[in-house]
């Protein structure tokens, strides 16, 4: 690919862009715009107003104990410090983890059985199954047949493109009469999602011996990551792995906040930094004490940030170099991927995956009216699988991704 | 999927031009491609279909422009009437006679109701208003603690207390009367459409506040789920209007479309980043523009205003234009560049640029860019001056100093100079594609100016780029007036340069 194009390219942009941000400031006369060099990470807020207590046993999930209006800018120094610029929260073996509100209905010490993803999906029955029935109905394959398959896959976020290559090769299967009747078809393309869904990837969580695994967590904001790593790290305490939290996010405000608390509940400890200070100094942190305390696995939480930054992204593969100097080794790059997201979702991926190298998605909040269809492109187009689902805001509600439960769940 | 709409309805309507009618035939095609389009924005499949079904009657039967091609005619008719859908009347925000004014935000899950309170409060403010912020979602951990410290960049102040989020919002409601707060914006916690149980509590909180503006705050990047959120919300609580969020991604949003169709209700706000003023007034033409895959020029105008170096910018589009480009002044300019994005899909997103430039940008990657960017460090001043002074000695340096091999040195050097032919070149945009074999001058300055009455604002800087075509008229005015909205605050006209697509640069031959 010739660097003429670039050259071409990066011309046309300041020919069109440029010029009219050169006429506009001309003729506006303003001063030089905010942000002129570019910030290496985006601006710092100001340091954050309440008190945060440091102490291991947190008693309450969030809320202050008493109603409160805040106004006066802050007057409490960050914590305390035991490594240069980051805090370690220990939960000691004492420190039973604390239900949150919603929680409380339904304790348990050991991981439960999760439930089931058909039911949490069937709460939405009715998509595909309305489809199907009123095509059955009908006793033969025709136009509307086609119509209604493809309108069922669309609003399933399957997109334009798979949808068409689904549908035109059960079409030619049908006109070639390997497919007879609405009932073969329709099982046809139960069997092609789930095909696709399959794919090659080993959909198992990887945790190698010997190194500090690092777990990275990637995607766009408000997706469900912190909420993810709080389940992870659950479970995999539970399988009698020894984890270690890194707030990675040091960009929102009250995110470390947010992933202490889940930290608390999950009875890990967490690493994490200053506001605004350097993510991939609070991986490394992390890396380092897992490794001094013969801890195998750290969770590291990032910022969530849109794949069209690009000094976010930056930022991001520094994070993954920086995890990946041992003793640490990042072993999984989880995209986590809200299943209410449409065709952007496969840019995601892809940007993702071409910027970190993602391993796996964890597809989030599929117990809403979303179906999260969107991971049948992303597989089939990038080859990444799904390997687990979120289906709720409680600690126990994250399941192994299965290709067939999910499949059967649009269906029915 | 890189080819963008224009590019196939261009396709489909070959020859078509300046004659008779757009037939049934023509327009079917027509619409296929632009179902697909609304689709792979994420509109809903119901709404398109509509949509579609409206298109259609409004095509059928009209005559074919004289200055538009028909796809582009097609193009404009689609663009307007979406604009209609996601215009119409704006939201405007009227005050409550007895404080304090109510706002109520609400959403699913991760859809940046936290934020988009503190953005509305501090927009309030902005307003001469008193606001102050409720926290009544205790369900996300440190929520309420997210809000106060958003609260306070704000300049806020933010109530909350660990009771329920009923009590809570009533409790903020009563110590705004107190505190004497005119405005009030009540942030909830994000819940699925579907939880009975937590829509019912929505409904309660709406009960115990009465608001006089209630928003459901949706993310850009929804896809078909925005329809069924966008319903259950909008029965539930009555919804005043929508807050779009996110929409400094690339998700070209045809939720927006959706939503209004579904919920008919303005869509008031639309936030563009996550520093809090990242937050303005709904475009319903940057929207339309968006969704048709055509880009939101402007928005990139803006951020590009935002992120660049004004005497950079300036210094390097007045030595493009006298034909004075080096090497130190691309490198410049390419650092600039990058600070939107990547530059593949910039120029994706920019109308007007040749097709070829836009396939070839989509097969730039970042460690190409990396590549040319470390070669051309590793010059020294004088070499970026002048490249004529690089000899075997200095190319096998900088080979070294970059990483790189000499070969893909000398290709850097060999090809910049290409390029700085093309630019000096009678017509700077035409010269680069006349060179290759491509369109003609004539026929990119048309597509230009047709294209460019379509980016609003845009007409100018499109307009004075078509001007440099062949003709011989200098590339460059001052900031033009004429048609159509000028750039932000450009209010001279100077010299004869009258840019609309019918006039301007069109294929004036000396």
């Amino acid at each position: 690919m010739s660097a003429l194009w670039i050259v071409l390219a990066v011309i046309v942009v300041l020919a069109i862009v440029g010029t009219s941000v050169t006429l506009s400031r001309r003729s506006t006369s303003r001063g030089r715009a905010a942000g002129t060099s570019p910030p290496a990470v985006r601006p710092k807020p100001p340091p954050p107003a309440p008190s945060r207590p440091s102490a291991p046993s947190r008693p309450s999930s969030g809320p202050p104990a008493a109603a409160e209006t805040t106004s006066a800018p802050s007057e409490a120094p960050i914590v305390d410090t035991t490594a240069p610029d980051t805090t370690v929260v220990d939960a000691t073996a004492t420190v039973a983890p604390s239900p949150g509100p919603e929680e409380a209905q339904e304790q348990s010490a050991d991981v439960v059985a999760p439930a089931d993803l058909r039911e949490r999906m069937g709460k939405t029955r009715g998509l595909f199954s309305g489809y199907v029935r009123a095509l059955r109905g009908r006793g033969s394959v025709d136009d509307q047949t086609w119509d209604d398959l493809e309108e069922a896959l669309l609003r399933a976020d399957v997109g334009t493109a798979t949808t068409t290559a689904l549908l035109d090769d059960l079409r030619q299967r049908t006109h070639r009469g390997d497919l007879r009747g609405p009932d073969a078809v329709v099982a046809a393309l139960r069997d092609a999602l789930r095909a696709s869904l399959e794919g090659t990837g080993d959909i198992g969580l990887a945790l190698e011996e010997g190194v500090t695994n690092v777990w990275l967590f990637v995607g766009v904001n408000g997706v469900g990551k912190t909420t993810t790593i709080g389940k992870i790290a659950r479970q995999q305490t539970a399988e009698g792995h020894s984890v270690l939290l890194a707030a990675g996010d040091t960009f929102r405000a009250a995110a470390a906040e947010q992933l202490e608390i889940w930290a608390t509940r999950a009875g890990v400890g967490l690493v994490r930094g200053a506001e605004g200070s350097d993510p991939s100094a609070v991986v490394f942190d992390a890396v380092q004490r897992a490794n001094a305390r013969g801890q195998i696995l750290v969770l590291a939480d990032t910022a969530g940030r849109l794949h069209t930054k690009v000094n976010l992204v930056e930022e991001l593969k520094k994070i993954r170099r920086v995890a990946d100097r041992p003793p640490g080794r990042v072993t999984e790059v989880l995209l986590v991927l809200d299943a209410t997201t449409g065709q952007n979702g496969v840019t995601q991926a892809r940007q993702f995956l071409d910027a970190v190298g993602v391993t796996g998605v964890v597809l989030t909040k599929l117990d809403g009216t979303a179906k999260g269809g969107i991971v049948v492109a992303i597989q089939r187009e990038l080859g990444l699988p799904v390997k687990l689902v979120g289906i709720g805001e409680g600690p126990d509600d994250l399941i192994t991704f299965d290709a067939d439960t999910f499949v059967d769940a649009l269906f029915d | 999927m890189f080819e963008t709409l224009s590019d196939r309805l261009e396709g489909i309507f070959g020859r078509l031009r300046g004659r008779g009618r757009l037939s049934d035939e023509d327009v079917d095609g027509a619409l296929r491609e632009i179902r697909t389009a609304l689709l792979d924005a994420d509109v809903d499949v119901r709404v398109a279909r509509s949509f579609v079904d409206g298109i259609r009657l409004r095509l059928v039967g009209q005559d074919l422009s004289r200055s538009l091609s028909p796809g582009q005619q097609v193009i404009k008719a689609v663009h307007e009437e979406l604009i209609g859908i996601l215009g119409g009347e704006t939201l405007r925000i009227s005050y409550a006679s007895a404080p304090p004014t109510v706002v109520l935000l609400a959403g699913l899950q991760g859809s940046g109701k936290t934020t988009t309170s503190a953005k509305l409060a501090r927009w309030f403010r902005q307003q001469g208003r008193n606001p102050m912020l409720v926290g009544a979602d205790l369900q996300r951990p440190a929520a309420v603690e997210q809000l106060r410290i958003l609260g306070q960049q704000a300049g806020v102040p933010v109530f909350s207390e660990a009771t329920d989020p009923v009590t809570v919002a009533t409790a903020g409601l009563n110590e705004a009367r107190r505190l004497g707060r005119d405005v009030l914006v009540v942030d909830t916690a994000g819940r699925l459409a579907i939880d009975q149980e937590l829509m019912d509590e929505v409904r309660r909180i709406s009960d115990a506040v009465s608001p006089h503006f209630t928003f459901l705050v949706i993310d850009a990047m929804t896809g078909q789920d925005a329809v069924a959120t966008a319903e259950a919300f909008h029965e539930t609580l009555d919804l005043d209007g929508v807050i779009l969020t996110k929409l400094d991604g690339d998700a070209r949003g045809g939720a927006a479309l959706s939503v209004k169709e579904v919920v008919g209700k303005p869509i008031a706000f639309a936030s563009t980043g996550e520093r809090l003023a990242d937050f303005d007034q709904f475009h319903p033409d940057r929207m339309a523009s968006r969704i048709l895959g055509m880009g939101d020029v402007m928005s990139l105008i803006e951020q590009a205003e935002r992120e660049f170096d004004s005497d950079v910018t300036q210094r390097g589009a007045e030595r493009l234009m006298e034909g004075r480009f080096t090497l130190e002044d691309f490198l410049s300019q390419l650092q600039q560049v990058k600070k939107l994005g990547s530059l593949g899909g910039i120029l994706s997103l920019l109308p007007g640029v040749p097709k070829e430039l836009k396939q070839a940008g989509t097969s730039i990657d970042d460690g190409q860019i990396t590549q040319v960017e470390a070669i051309i460090q590793s010059m020294t001043g004088k070499e970026r001056a002048d490249p004529s002074l690089i000899d075997g000695g200095r190319r096998r340096r900088i080979a070294t100093g970059s990483g790189t091999s000499i070969q893909e040195v000398n290709q850097l050097l060999r090809q910049f100079k290409d390029a700085q032919q093309l630019i000096k070149s009678p017509g700077m945009l035409g010269g680069m594609l006349g060179g290759r074999g491509g369109k003609s001058a004539q026929v990119l300055s048309e597509q230009m100016g047709d294209l460019a009455s379509l980016a609003p604002g845009g007409a100018d800087a499109f307009g004075e780029l078509g001007m440099g075509l062949p003709g011989g008229s200098p590339p460059m005015r001052g900031p033009g007036g004429g048609g159509g909205k000028g750039l932000k605050g450009s209010k001279k006209k100077k010299g004869g340069g009258r840019v609309t697509p019918k006039a301007g640069g069109r294929g004036r031959q000396p």
